[in-house]
């Protein structure tokens, strides 16, 4: 791939990226979430077209123009989430993404291919079991087949061991690397170091849309790819004043919380939080920060451990009554949670404190107080919106947002949970929700944020715990740790573990 | 060169644009079924004619009219409630059969031995429960089991449809009734008045209007309407606000119930005086009144008119099925096809919808 260029609304997602495999080769493609990775493969997919640049195979200029074209190109892909028909038996799917199937028995020949490549690469699978029955290590196989069944020369892999576990993570490495062995090409997206270090000849690593690195495995080591994935062009504009801390709002202990698939996505995990601090969760999506959040705020019942607010426990309790102790809770994917869209933005400003003083009786809604609040929030925390009659989801992204966090720090609550609080906003909105959690910080409150951005909780942050497989690898200070270690940190690779 | 369309979500629609939709949806279902009655040779403009008139035409039709709004309204009301909080109860028919069908048995078993007003009292809380019973069961399916509402209670339908058939053939049959289907008439003092020269039980009428009042204020003024309406509108929000998802669906489902167990309520003691076959009890009330819901905008006290408009094509329709020898199905062809029409000219006016050019 040469030069390629992708922008959407004028922000580049990708920036004259450079990337060549060759064949029987495994890269490893490195870079921060919004770092330009799946744009990149996007294209490559033909999902995207690119605004300038090309794509080559085997030395030839091709234009892919959708994934049935780069299909026939050998580039298979394997997605984060698998594309399976869930009722269907392993062979139906393979079938049903396979066109060279013979007319009469086909089943009798699928069969017989399932068979030579479980052989050849160690993809052992039941070709008669449901989707539905299979582990998520074994939904992987038959895409990989799938992938295989195409004659994919080239296998693109989204961060594959994510939803695996360790045992099928070792084995998915060691069918990867039979496929190299026998001359196939993989890109491997991962954030995990380890994982690159162990499995990949090459890496790339891109930041912001573009390339930062591109150089042999044997020429890196994983502190100067953190180096390069995390970059050191930060600058820091927050005015903190330096606040002692006050006394324990929060206090989570030996926590243990089982995921929807099952798994532990957080496992042992300890910490506090203060008054007039603010404690940063960082990692990468996906390492139990949400089941955590989910667990403290009420949402997910934990498997055990503690949860307490002012020394009294409040695991397990429900939302409402953890929101009446005074939690609040900004979530993630506004949309989906903090907001109803066809609801009117007055009705939307009293969710969650709807059932209190001074919105509702034993039995009515209070619409004028309602409205005075909604007037009130929207003032005081700089909503811009036609009127406050209108649904919710004619605001913008950082409007919504504004509200929701007017809406949950109002009151002034003793713990803000915030999860991903600037994520996806424009610099006005974000400034502006920093500030608005700096001033809880100052006020006294304690505040929970979990963010994947670095530079927000080493900026905001009095203290950072930093959360790798359900674990917290580290909490340190950001004032005094490196950026790049912090991001050691997030791969898995704990202080005093490397020179 | 393909042609693909493409679909934009509009919510910034006005209100003119809102009865445009609506005024245009009926027109173009007219059409629709005026084509049907060209088929069967019937000048549609006649037959359209024929069933105003046969409703709102004459002194009688609009008697018979507000006679048979009365339940539809009930139900409706009820449904408005489910509707907002995207529980579809598809089952108000089977709700109203057993509401029926308790009030029969209260009038029966205390009838004679109580005072009338304590009677009438207890046979409008019994169909009430019962209703409400009906609707409770698929909605706690629905809550814990996630089984769909739609399938459980279209089925519970036809479980009340042979329940009452089998009470009235069999245990509840009447001594009086020299072997037809029907239980014995409820006693002459439990029986609802009504309007002179009508069969206007005028008690059930008003009950029904002020119940839709209630639900009204209930839905847009109190904090269990407000809840109602954020889980039918966004479930996960709901979770995170610390709304109750399982007591939310279950009452406003037992909401719903006990509206059409009223309207089988109203039946008996101001209509049939006995419980009978269930397709005689209610000619489809429970699923005309999902029509008059969504003509109603899901607004309970819009569904007061839209209620009386639909009780006139019923009426219109038995008219017609009798002037111009139409087969009994007619009036469901009839609303099935207006009820399509409105849902498409609901899409439209929320959508925007062009037609581009692929290149390839």
């Amino acid at each position: 791939m040469r030069d390629i260029t992708k922008a959407f609304n004028g922000t580049f997602a990708n920036k004259n990226i450079n990337l060549h495999v060759s064949s029987g080769e495994v890269l490893g493609l490195l870079g921060e979430n919004g770092a330009g990775k799946t744009t990149l493969m996007n294209i490559l997919y033909g999902l995207y077209r690119p605004d300038s640049g090309s794509v080559l195979i085997n030395g030839e200029d091709v234009r892919i123009r959708n994934p049935h074209e780069s299909m026939n190109l050998g580039i298979g892909m394997i997605h984060q989430h698998f594309m399976l028909v869930d009722n269907h038996s392993v062979l139906e799917n393979i079938a049903l993404g396979f066109p060279d199937s013979p007319f009469f028995f086909p089943d009798r020949f699928i069969r017989k291919k399932i068979n030579t490549f479980s052989e050849k690469y160690g993809l052992y699978i039941d070709p008669d079991k449901q989707i539905w029955e299979l582990s998520a290590g074994e939904q992987q196989r038959v895409e990989i087949l799938k992938a295989l069944f195409l004659e994919s020369d080239l296998l693109i892999m989204d961060e594959p061991t994510s939803v695996l576990t360790p045992q099928e993570s070792i084995d998915l490495f060691s069918i990867i690397r039979r496929m190299k062995d026998e001359g196939h090409s993989v890109i491997l997206i991962s954030h995990k170091l380890d994982e690159i270090m162990a499995n990949c000849s090459r890496v790339t690593v891109l930041r912001k849309g573009e390339t930062v690195g591109d150089s042999a495995i044997s020429d890196v080591d994983e502190r100067s790819l953190s180096r390069m994935m995390v970059g050191r062009d930060i600058i820091l504009t927050f005015e903190k004043k330096p606040l002692p801390r006050g006394k324990e709002v929060l206090n989570v202990e030996n926590l243990h919380v089982i995921s929807d698939r099952g798994l532990e996505t957080v496992n042992n995990v300890s910490f506090t939080v203060h008054e007039n601090e603010i404690f940063g969760i960082a990692g990468v999506s996906g390492n139990g920060q949400r089941e955590l959040i989910e667990t403290i705020t009420g949402l997910r019942k934990a498997r055990s451990g503690n949860v307490s607010l002012f020394g009294s426990s409040i695991l397990n309790k429900s939302p409402r009554v953890i929101n009446n102790r005074g939690v609040t809770h900004v979530p993630e994917e506004r949309i989906r949670f903090g907001i109803v869209p066809n609801l009117l933005i007055y009705e939307n400003a009293v969710l969650k404190h709807h059932h209190s003083h001074p919105f509702s009786s034993i039995m009515f809604l209070d619409y004028e107080a309602v409205k005075g609040h909604a007037k009130d929030i929207i003032e005081k925390f700089s909503v811009s919106a036609p009127s406050i009659n209108v649904p919710m989801k004619s605001l913008s992204g950082g409007n919504i947002q504004k509200l929701i966090v007017g809406r949950e720090i109002n009151n002034k609550p003793p713990l803000l949970v915030a999860s991903h609080p600037t994520y996806g906003l424009d610099v006005g909105a974000t400034e502006y929700i920093r500030k608005q959690l700096l001033q809880r910080r100052e006020e006294g409150g304690a505040v929970l944020i979990v963010s994947e951005d670095l530079e927000e909780l080493v900026g905001l942050c009095d203290r950072v715990g930093v959360m790798f497989k359900g674990r917290f690898t580290g909490i340190v200070d950001p004032s005094t740790t490196r950026l790049e270690d912090i991001g050691l940190l997030m791969t898995g690779i704990e202080a005093g573990e490397d020179s | 060169m393909k042609y693909s369309f493409k679909i934009i979500n509009n919510d910034s629609y006005t209100r003119t644009a809102a009865i445009a939709a609506l005024a245009l949806s009926l027109v173009c279902g007219f059409i629709v079924i005026g084509i049907l009655f060209l088929a069967k040779g019937i000048n549609p403009f006649y037959a359209v004619w024929k069933i105003f008139s046969g409703s709102f035409g004459s002194s009688y039709g609009i008697k018979e009219t507000v006679t048979k709004s009365i339940p539809l309204i009930m139900t409706a009301a009820g449904l408005t409630v489910v509707f907002r909080g995207k529980f579809w109860n598809i089952g108000s028919e089977g709700q109203l059969l057993l509401g029926a069908a308790a009030a029969t048995w209260v009038a029966l078993k205390i009838g004679q031995s109580l005072p009338s007003p304590l009677v009438i009292f207890c046979m409008i809380i019994f169909a009430a429960i019962f209703g409400a019973l009906w609707a409770i069961v698929p909605a706690f399916l629905r809550a814990r089991l996630s089984i769909n509402e739609v399938i459980s209670t279209l089925m519970f339908n036809y479980i009340a449809a042979e329940l009452v058939s089998f009470l009235v053939i069999g245990p509840w049959k009447g001594t009086t009734k020299y072997g037809y289907p029907y239980t014995d008439d409820i006693p002459a003092s439990v029986m609802l008045g009504h309007l002179p020269d009508s069969r206007i039980h005028y008690f059930t009428l008003i009950l029904a209007v002020i119940l839709s009042i209630i639900i009204f204020y209930m839905l847009f003024r109190t904090k269990f309407g407000y809840e109602i309406r954020v889980t039918g509108e966004n479930r996960e929000a709901a979770k995170y606000a610390g709304i109750n998802f399982l007591k939310t669906t279950l009452l406003m489902a037992a909401i719903s119930g006990a509206m059409a167990g009223l309207a089988g309520f109203g039946e008996i003691a101001g209509i049939h005086l006995h419980l009978t076959s269930p397709e005689i009890i209610s000619s489809g009330y429970g699923f005309t009144a999902i029509i008059v819901a969504w003509l109603g905008k899901l607004n309970p006290l819009l569904t007061i008119i839209s209620g009386f408009f639909f009780a006139g094509i019923l009426v219109g329709g038995d008219a017609i099925k009798l002037s111009l020898g139409l087969p009994a199905a007619t009036v469901q062809v009839f609303n099935g096809t207006i009820l399509v029409f409105l849902i498409i000219g609901d899409f439209f006016l929320k959508h925007r919808v062009t037609l581009i050019k692929i290149r390839q």
